[in-house]
Protein backbone atom coordinates (compact mmCIF):
# COMPACT_ATOMS: atom_id res chain seq x y z
CA UNK A 1 0.00 0.00 0.00
CA UNK A 2 2.83 2.31 0.88
CA UNK A 3 4.48 1.62 -2.45
CA UNK A 4 1.20 2.15 -4.26
CA UNK A 5 0.75 5.57 -2.71
CA UNK A 6 4.32 6.51 -3.60
CA UNK A 7 3.82 5.46 -7.22
CA UNK A 8 0.49 7.28 -7.32
CA UNK A 9 2.14 10.54 -6.19
CA UNK A 10 4.83 10.13 -8.82
CA UNK A 11 2.19 9.73 -11.53
CA UNK A 12 0.44 12.93 -10.52
CA UNK A 13 3.70 14.84 -10.06
CA UNK A 14 5.14 13.58 -13.35
CA UNK A 15 2.14 14.57 -15.48
CA UNK A 16 2.20 18.06 -13.98
CA UNK A 17 5.98 18.42 -14.25
CA UNK A 18 6.29 17.20 -17.83
CA UNK A 19 3.35 19.30 -19.02
CA UNK A 20 4.76 22.29 -17.11
CA UNK A 21 8.13 21.75 -18.75
CA UNK A 22 6.50 21.67 -22.22
CA UNK A 23 4.57 24.90 -21.54
CA UNK A 24 7.74 26.58 -20.26
CA UNK A 25 9.15 26.23 -23.77
CA UNK A 26 6.60 28.81 -24.96
CA UNK A 27 8.11 31.49 -22.72
CA UNK A 28 9.04 34.38 -24.98
CA UNK A 29 7.50 32.68 -28.03
CA UNK A 30 3.76 33.05 -27.45
CA UNK A 31 1.59 34.22 -30.35
CA UNK A 32 0.55 37.29 -28.32
CA UNK A 33 1.77 38.62 -24.98
CA UNK A 34 -1.35 37.57 -23.07
CA UNK A 35 -1.00 33.96 -24.23
CA UNK A 36 2.72 33.94 -23.44
CA UNK A 37 1.75 34.93 -19.90
CA UNK A 38 -1.21 32.53 -19.78
CA UNK A 39 0.87 29.49 -20.78
CA UNK A 40 3.70 30.28 -18.40
CA UNK A 41 1.22 30.94 -15.57
CA UNK A 42 -0.35 27.55 -16.23
CA UNK A 43 3.14 26.02 -16.24
CA UNK A 44 3.87 27.67 -12.89
CA UNK A 45 0.70 26.25 -11.34
CA UNK A 46 1.55 22.78 -12.68
CA UNK A 47 5.15 22.81 -11.52
CA UNK A 48 4.00 24.02 -8.11
CA UNK A 49 1.59 21.09 -7.94
CA UNK A 50 4.35 18.70 -9.00
CA UNK A 51 6.53 20.00 -6.17
CA UNK A 52 3.78 19.28 -3.66
CA UNK A 53 3.23 15.70 -4.88
CA UNK A 54 6.97 14.99 -5.04
CA UNK A 55 7.54 16.45 -1.57
CA UNK A 56 4.82 14.21 -0.20
CA UNK A 57 6.38 11.21 -1.95
CA UNK A 58 9.83 12.05 -0.56
CA UNK A 59 8.42 12.46 2.94
CA UNK A 60 6.60 9.14 2.64
CA UNK A 61 9.75 7.40 1.43
CA UNK A 62 11.59 8.61 4.53
CA UNK A 63 15.08 8.30 3.05
CA UNK A 64 15.89 12.00 3.22
CA UNK A 65 15.45 12.54 -0.52
CA UNK A 66 13.98 15.79 -1.74
CA UNK A 67 11.54 16.87 -4.47
CA UNK A 68 14.57 17.74 -6.64
CA UNK A 69 16.07 14.25 -6.34
CA UNK A 70 12.77 12.79 -7.47
CA UNK A 71 12.26 15.28 -10.31
CA UNK A 72 15.71 15.28 -11.89
CA UNK A 73 17.41 11.93 -11.45
CA UNK A 74 15.21 9.34 -13.15
CA UNK A 75 15.34 7.98 -16.69
CA UNK A 76 12.38 7.57 -19.06
CA UNK A 77 11.23 4.20 -17.71
CA UNK A 78 11.03 5.74 -14.25
CA UNK A 79 8.53 8.45 -15.25
CA UNK A 80 4.80 7.88 -15.12
CA UNK A 81 3.32 10.98 -16.71
CA UNK A 82 0.44 10.39 -19.11
CA UNK A 83 1.66 10.03 -22.72
CA UNK A 84 -0.31 13.07 -23.83
CA UNK A 85 1.74 15.36 -21.57
CA UNK A 86 5.04 14.66 -23.31
CA UNK A 87 3.78 15.24 -26.85
CA UNK A 88 5.59 18.17 -28.51
CA UNK A 89 4.09 21.66 -28.40
CA UNK A 90 3.61 21.89 -32.17
CA UNK A 91 1.64 25.00 -33.00
CA UNK A 92 -0.66 26.93 -30.66
CA UNK A 93 -3.62 24.78 -31.68
CA UNK A 94 -1.74 21.61 -30.71
CA UNK A 95 -0.70 23.10 -27.37
CA UNK A 96 -4.27 24.19 -26.56
CA UNK A 97 -5.79 20.84 -27.62
CA UNK A 98 -3.28 18.95 -25.45
CA UNK A 99 -4.02 21.33 -22.58
CA UNK A 100 -7.78 21.04 -22.95
CA UNK A 101 -7.77 17.24 -22.93
CA UNK A 102 -5.41 17.00 -19.94
CA UNK A 103 -6.89 19.86 -17.88
CA UNK A 104 -10.40 18.46 -18.28
CA UNK A 105 -9.06 15.07 -17.16
CA UNK A 106 -7.22 16.61 -14.18
CA UNK A 107 -10.33 18.58 -13.22
CA UNK A 108 -12.58 15.53 -12.86
CA UNK A 109 -9.71 13.49 -11.39
CA UNK A 110 -8.89 15.99 -8.63
CA UNK A 111 -12.56 16.61 -7.90
CA UNK A 112 -12.88 12.89 -7.18
CA UNK A 113 -9.52 12.74 -5.35
CA UNK A 114 -10.82 15.33 -2.85
CA UNK A 115 -12.72 12.40 -1.35
CA UNK A 116 -9.56 10.35 -0.74
CA UNK A 117 -9.08 8.90 2.73
CA UNK A 118 -5.48 10.10 2.61
CA UNK A 119 -5.71 13.58 4.15
CA UNK A 120 -2.70 14.99 2.29
CA UNK A 121 -3.84 13.74 -1.12
CA UNK A 122 -7.32 15.11 -0.46
CA UNK A 123 -5.91 18.50 0.52
CA UNK A 124 -3.56 18.64 -2.50
CA UNK A 125 -6.45 17.67 -4.74
CA UNK A 126 -8.62 20.43 -3.32
CA UNK A 127 -5.87 22.92 -4.05
CA UNK A 128 -5.07 21.57 -7.52
CA UNK A 129 -8.67 21.43 -8.73
CA UNK A 130 -9.15 25.17 -8.26
CA UNK A 131 -6.13 25.92 -10.40
CA UNK A 132 -6.81 23.40 -13.17
CA UNK A 133 -10.34 24.79 -13.46
CA UNK A 134 -8.76 27.98 -14.79
CA UNK A 135 -6.54 25.98 -17.18
CA UNK A 136 -9.55 24.03 -18.41
CA UNK A 137 -11.67 27.14 -19.00
CA UNK A 138 -8.88 28.94 -20.82
CA UNK A 139 -8.01 26.08 -23.16
CA UNK A 140 -11.65 25.19 -23.90
CA UNK A 141 -12.30 28.81 -24.95
CA UNK A 142 -9.47 28.51 -27.45
CA UNK A 143 -10.78 25.20 -28.81
CA UNK A 144 -14.10 26.90 -29.53
CA UNK A 145 -12.50 30.00 -30.98
CA UNK A 146 -10.22 28.06 -33.30
CA UNK A 147 -12.79 25.45 -34.28
CA UNK A 148 -15.34 28.07 -35.11
CA UNK A 149 -12.82 30.59 -36.45
CA UNK A 150 -11.20 30.75 -39.84
CA UNK A 151 -10.61 27.95 -42.33
CA UNK A 152 -6.97 27.86 -41.25
CA UNK A 153 -7.69 27.79 -37.50
CA UNK A 154 -10.26 25.05 -38.05
CA UNK A 155 -7.78 22.95 -40.01
CA UNK A 156 -5.08 23.42 -37.40
CA UNK A 157 -7.33 22.44 -34.51
CA UNK A 158 -8.50 19.38 -36.48
CA UNK A 159 -4.87 18.37 -37.04
CA UNK A 160 -4.20 18.89 -33.36
CA UNK A 161 -7.14 16.70 -32.41
CA UNK A 162 -5.86 13.92 -34.65
CA UNK A 163 -2.36 14.18 -33.15
CA UNK A 164 -3.70 14.03 -29.58
CA UNK A 165 -6.66 11.66 -29.64
CA UNK A 166 -4.74 8.38 -29.85
CA UNK A 167 -3.16 9.18 -26.44
CA UNK A 168 -6.44 9.79 -24.63
CA UNK A 169 -6.99 6.10 -23.95
CA UNK A 170 -3.84 6.15 -21.83
CA UNK A 171 -5.50 8.67 -19.47
CA UNK A 172 -8.00 6.03 -18.35
CA UNK A 173 -5.81 2.94 -18.64
CA UNK A 174 -6.11 1.68 -15.05
CA UNK A 175 -3.59 -0.87 -13.75
CA UNK A 176 -3.33 -2.90 -10.53
CA UNK A 177 -2.01 0.10 -8.60
CA UNK A 178 -5.04 2.15 -9.64
CA UNK A 179 -7.41 -0.67 -8.70
CA UNK A 180 -5.79 -1.29 -5.32
CA UNK A 181 -5.79 2.41 -4.55
CA UNK A 182 -9.51 2.60 -5.33
CA UNK A 183 -10.20 -0.45 -3.17
CA UNK A 184 -8.31 1.18 -0.31
CA UNK A 185 -10.46 4.33 -0.62
CA UNK A 186 -7.42 6.41 -1.49
CA UNK A 187 -7.36 6.64 -5.29
CA UNK A 188 -9.68 7.61 -8.12
CA UNK A 189 -11.86 5.20 -10.08
CA UNK A 190 -10.99 6.13 -13.66
CA UNK A 191 -14.05 4.38 -15.08
CA UNK A 192 -16.17 6.69 -12.96
CA UNK A 193 -14.64 9.91 -14.28
CA UNK A 194 -14.34 8.83 -17.92
CA UNK A 195 -17.98 9.54 -18.82
CA UNK A 196 -17.74 12.98 -17.20
CA UNK A 197 -14.63 13.76 -19.22
CA UNK A 198 -16.24 12.49 -22.42
CA UNK A 199 -19.36 14.55 -21.82
CA UNK A 200 -17.40 17.78 -21.31
CA UNK A 201 -15.18 17.10 -24.33
CA UNK A 202 -18.25 16.41 -26.50
CA UNK A 203 -19.87 19.62 -25.27
CA UNK A 204 -16.86 21.78 -26.18
CA UNK A 205 -16.23 19.97 -29.48
CA UNK A 206 -19.82 20.49 -30.55
CA UNK A 207 -19.52 24.25 -29.93
CA UNK A 208 -16.24 24.21 -31.85
CA UNK A 209 -17.66 22.31 -34.79
CA UNK A 210 -15.41 19.31 -34.17
CA UNK A 211 -16.31 15.64 -34.45
CA UNK A 212 -15.89 13.45 -31.38
CA UNK A 213 -13.56 10.73 -32.76
CA UNK A 214 -14.71 7.12 -32.69
CA UNK A 215 -12.83 3.82 -32.98
CA UNK A 216 -9.33 5.24 -32.84
CA UNK A 217 -6.49 2.85 -31.94
CA UNK A 218 -5.14 3.92 -28.57
CA UNK A 219 -1.46 3.98 -27.63
CA UNK A 220 -1.01 2.93 -24.00
CA UNK A 221 1.84 2.38 -21.55
CA UNK A 222 2.47 5.33 -19.23
CA UNK A 223 1.53 3.36 -16.10
CA UNK A 224 4.53 1.09 -16.63
CA UNK A 225 6.85 3.84 -17.81
CA UNK A 226 6.64 3.04 -21.53
CA UNK A 227 6.88 6.32 -23.34
CA UNK A 228 6.98 7.84 -26.81
CA UNK A 229 10.33 8.88 -28.28
CA UNK A 230 9.70 12.45 -27.14
CA UNK A 231 10.24 12.02 -23.42
CA UNK A 232 13.93 11.23 -23.67
CA UNK A 233 14.70 14.47 -25.47
CA UNK A 234 12.65 16.47 -22.98
CA UNK A 235 14.43 14.86 -20.03
CA UNK A 236 17.89 15.40 -21.48
CA UNK A 237 17.22 19.13 -21.58
CA UNK A 238 15.44 19.25 -18.25
CA UNK A 239 18.07 17.23 -16.40
CA UNK A 240 21.32 18.39 -18.02
CA UNK A 241 22.20 20.82 -15.24
CA UNK A 242 21.57 18.37 -12.39
CA UNK A 243 23.39 15.60 -14.16
CA UNK A 244 26.38 17.74 -15.12
CA UNK A 245 26.71 19.21 -11.64
CA UNK A 246 25.22 16.65 -9.24
CA UNK A 247 23.85 18.22 -6.10
CA UNK A 248 23.96 21.74 -7.54
CA UNK A 249 21.82 24.26 -5.69
CA UNK A 250 21.02 27.96 -6.20
CA UNK B 1 20.44 38.58 20.63
CA UNK B 2 18.03 38.42 23.59
CA UNK B 3 18.79 35.79 26.23
CA UNK B 4 15.20 34.59 26.46
CA UNK B 5 12.69 34.80 23.70
CA UNK B 6 9.72 37.16 23.87
CA UNK B 7 6.87 35.07 22.48
CA UNK B 8 4.36 37.92 22.31
CA UNK B 9 6.69 40.16 20.37
CA UNK B 10 7.64 37.33 18.02
CA UNK B 11 4.00 36.55 17.29
CA UNK B 12 3.33 40.20 16.57
CA UNK B 13 6.29 40.46 14.20
CA UNK B 14 5.41 37.23 12.37
CA UNK B 15 1.81 38.35 11.95
CA UNK B 16 2.97 41.63 10.45
CA UNK B 17 5.20 40.12 7.79
CA UNK B 18 3.96 41.72 4.56
CA UNK B 19 3.23 39.90 1.35
CA UNK B 20 6.38 40.57 -0.75
CA UNK B 21 4.33 41.41 -3.88
CA UNK B 22 1.61 43.44 -2.17
CA UNK B 23 3.21 45.01 0.92
CA UNK B 24 -0.03 46.61 2.14
CA UNK B 25 -1.33 43.25 3.33
CA UNK B 26 0.27 40.85 5.78
CA UNK B 27 0.53 37.08 5.84
CA UNK B 28 -1.96 37.21 8.68
CA UNK B 29 -4.44 39.21 6.54
CA UNK B 30 -4.08 36.65 3.77
CA UNK B 31 -4.66 33.69 6.04
CA UNK B 32 -1.28 32.26 5.01
CA UNK B 33 -0.11 32.16 8.62
CA UNK B 34 -1.88 29.31 10.38
CA UNK B 35 -0.07 28.71 13.67
CA UNK B 36 3.12 29.31 15.63
CA UNK B 37 4.08 26.58 18.08
CA UNK B 38 6.86 27.21 20.58
CA UNK B 39 8.88 24.51 22.29
CA UNK B 40 11.45 26.13 24.56
CA UNK B 41 13.88 27.87 22.26
CA UNK B 42 12.51 26.20 19.16
CA UNK B 43 9.51 27.09 17.08
CA UNK B 44 7.41 25.67 14.29
CA UNK B 45 5.54 28.06 12.03
CA UNK B 46 2.71 26.59 10.01
CA UNK B 47 1.76 28.29 6.77
CA UNK B 48 -0.72 27.44 4.07
CA UNK B 49 0.40 28.09 0.49
CA UNK B 50 -1.84 30.20 -1.73
CA UNK B 51 -1.25 29.18 -5.34
CA UNK B 52 0.78 25.99 -5.83
CA UNK B 53 3.58 27.67 -7.75
CA UNK B 54 3.59 30.99 -5.91
CA UNK B 55 7.24 32.13 -5.75
CA UNK B 56 6.46 34.59 -2.94
CA UNK B 57 6.00 31.67 -0.54
CA UNK B 58 9.77 31.14 -0.50
CA UNK B 59 10.35 34.82 0.29
CA UNK B 60 7.78 34.60 3.09
CA UNK B 61 9.46 31.49 4.52
CA UNK B 62 12.85 33.23 4.46
CA UNK B 63 11.40 36.28 6.21
CA UNK B 64 9.85 34.10 8.93
CA UNK B 65 13.22 32.43 9.55
CA UNK B 66 14.98 35.83 9.64
CA UNK B 67 12.56 37.27 12.19
CA UNK B 68 12.86 34.16 14.35
CA UNK B 69 16.65 34.26 14.27
CA UNK B 70 16.70 37.97 15.14
CA UNK B 71 14.51 37.21 18.14
CA UNK B 72 16.90 34.55 19.38
CA UNK B 73 14.95 31.45 18.48
CA UNK B 74 17.52 28.69 18.04
CA UNK B 75 15.70 26.31 15.74
CA UNK B 76 12.82 27.30 13.51
CA UNK B 77 10.92 25.01 11.19
CA UNK B 78 8.47 26.29 8.60
CA UNK B 79 5.84 23.69 7.86
CA UNK B 80 3.49 23.77 4.88
CA UNK B 81 -0.05 22.86 5.86
CA UNK B 82 -2.40 22.11 2.96
CA UNK B 83 -5.63 21.49 4.80
CA UNK B 84 -7.99 23.29 5.03
CA UNK B 85 -7.25 24.57 1.51
CA UNK B 86 -6.44 28.26 1.25
CA UNK B 87 -9.24 30.42 -0.09
CA UNK B 88 -9.58 34.13 -0.81
CA UNK B 89 -12.63 34.07 1.49
CA UNK B 90 -10.12 34.32 4.35
CA UNK B 91 -9.26 37.91 3.40
CA UNK B 92 -11.22 40.28 5.65
CA UNK B 93 -12.96 43.46 4.46
CA UNK B 94 -10.24 45.73 5.82
CA UNK B 95 -7.55 43.85 3.90
CA UNK B 96 -9.70 44.00 0.76
CA UNK B 97 -10.01 47.77 1.10
CA UNK B 98 -6.24 48.10 1.47
CA UNK B 99 -5.83 46.06 -1.71
CA UNK B 100 -8.22 48.34 -3.56
CA UNK B 101 -6.43 51.46 -2.34
CA UNK B 102 -3.18 49.93 -3.57
CA UNK B 103 -4.69 49.62 -7.05
CA UNK B 104 -5.67 45.95 -7.07
CA UNK B 105 -9.34 45.03 -7.38
CA UNK B 106 -10.08 42.72 -4.40
CA UNK B 107 -11.53 39.22 -4.86
CA UNK B 108 -15.26 38.71 -4.65
CA UNK B 109 -16.80 35.99 -2.52
CA UNK B 110 -16.22 32.50 -3.89
CA UNK B 111 -19.29 30.99 -5.42
CA UNK B 112 -21.19 28.34 -3.51
CA UNK B 113 -21.72 26.80 -6.95
CA UNK B 114 -19.69 23.59 -6.82
CA UNK B 115 -19.19 23.53 -10.57
CA UNK B 116 -15.97 25.50 -10.88
CA UNK B 117 -16.01 25.18 -14.66
CA UNK B 118 -19.21 27.20 -14.94
CA UNK B 119 -18.18 30.13 -12.79
CA UNK B 120 -18.14 33.39 -14.69
CA UNK B 121 -16.44 36.44 -13.21
CA UNK B 122 -18.98 38.88 -11.77
CA UNK B 123 -18.86 42.66 -12.21
CA UNK B 124 -15.40 43.83 -11.29
CA UNK B 125 -15.13 47.45 -10.09
CA UNK B 126 -12.20 49.57 -11.22
CA UNK B 127 -10.07 50.20 -8.09
CA UNK B 128 -9.34 53.73 -9.27
CA UNK B 129 -12.61 55.21 -10.47
CA UNK B 130 -15.12 52.66 -9.17
CA UNK B 131 -16.77 52.04 -12.54
CA UNK B 132 -18.18 48.57 -13.29
CA UNK B 133 -17.62 49.23 -16.98
CA UNK B 134 -14.55 47.00 -16.97
CA UNK B 135 -13.40 44.27 -19.32
CA UNK B 136 -11.23 41.18 -18.82
CA UNK B 137 -8.02 41.38 -20.84
CA UNK B 138 -6.59 38.06 -19.63
CA UNK B 139 -7.41 35.63 -16.82
CA UNK B 140 -3.66 35.28 -16.30
CA UNK B 141 -1.99 38.44 -15.07
CA UNK B 142 1.30 39.58 -13.64
CA UNK B 143 1.28 36.87 -10.97
CA UNK B 144 -0.43 33.51 -10.50
CA UNK B 145 -3.08 35.07 -8.25
CA UNK B 146 -4.14 37.92 -10.53
CA UNK B 147 -6.05 38.59 -13.74
CA UNK B 148 -5.61 41.61 -15.98
CA UNK B 149 -8.55 43.97 -16.53
CA UNK B 150 -9.08 47.26 -18.32
CA UNK B 151 -11.42 50.04 -17.24
CA UNK B 152 -13.47 51.43 -20.13
CA UNK B 153 -14.38 54.52 -18.11
CA UNK B 154 -11.00 55.85 -16.95
CA UNK B 155 -9.09 53.73 -19.51
CA UNK B 156 -6.55 52.46 -16.95
CA UNK B 157 -5.52 48.79 -16.76
CA UNK B 158 -5.61 47.10 -13.35
CA UNK B 159 -4.99 43.76 -11.68
CA UNK B 160 -7.80 41.72 -10.14
CA UNK B 161 -7.01 39.38 -7.25
CA UNK B 162 -8.60 36.14 -8.44
CA UNK B 163 -11.32 34.44 -6.47
CA UNK B 164 -9.91 31.13 -5.32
Amino acid sequence: MHNNLYTYCLRLGDTSLILGQRLGDWCGHGPVLEEDIAMTNIALDLIGQARAYYSYAAEMEGKGRTEDDIAFLRSERGYFNVLLAEQPNGDFAMTMMRQFLISTYQYYFYLELKGSNDATLAALAEKSVKEVAYHQRHSSEWIKRMGDGTEESNQRIKNALEACWLYTGDLFDADDTDREMVKAGTGVDLQKIKPRWESKVKEVFSEAGLEFPQDVFMVLGSRSGRHSEHLGHLLSEMQVLQRSYPGATW
Amino acid sequence: MPATINRQRILQRIREIPDPEVPVITISDLGILRDVVFDGNHAEVQITPTYSGCPAMKAIEDEIVTVMREEGVEGVKVKLVYSPAWTTDWLNEDAKERLRAYGIAPPGKTSSDKNLLAVHPKEIKCPRCGSVNTVLVSPFGSTACKSLYKCESCLEPFDYFKCH
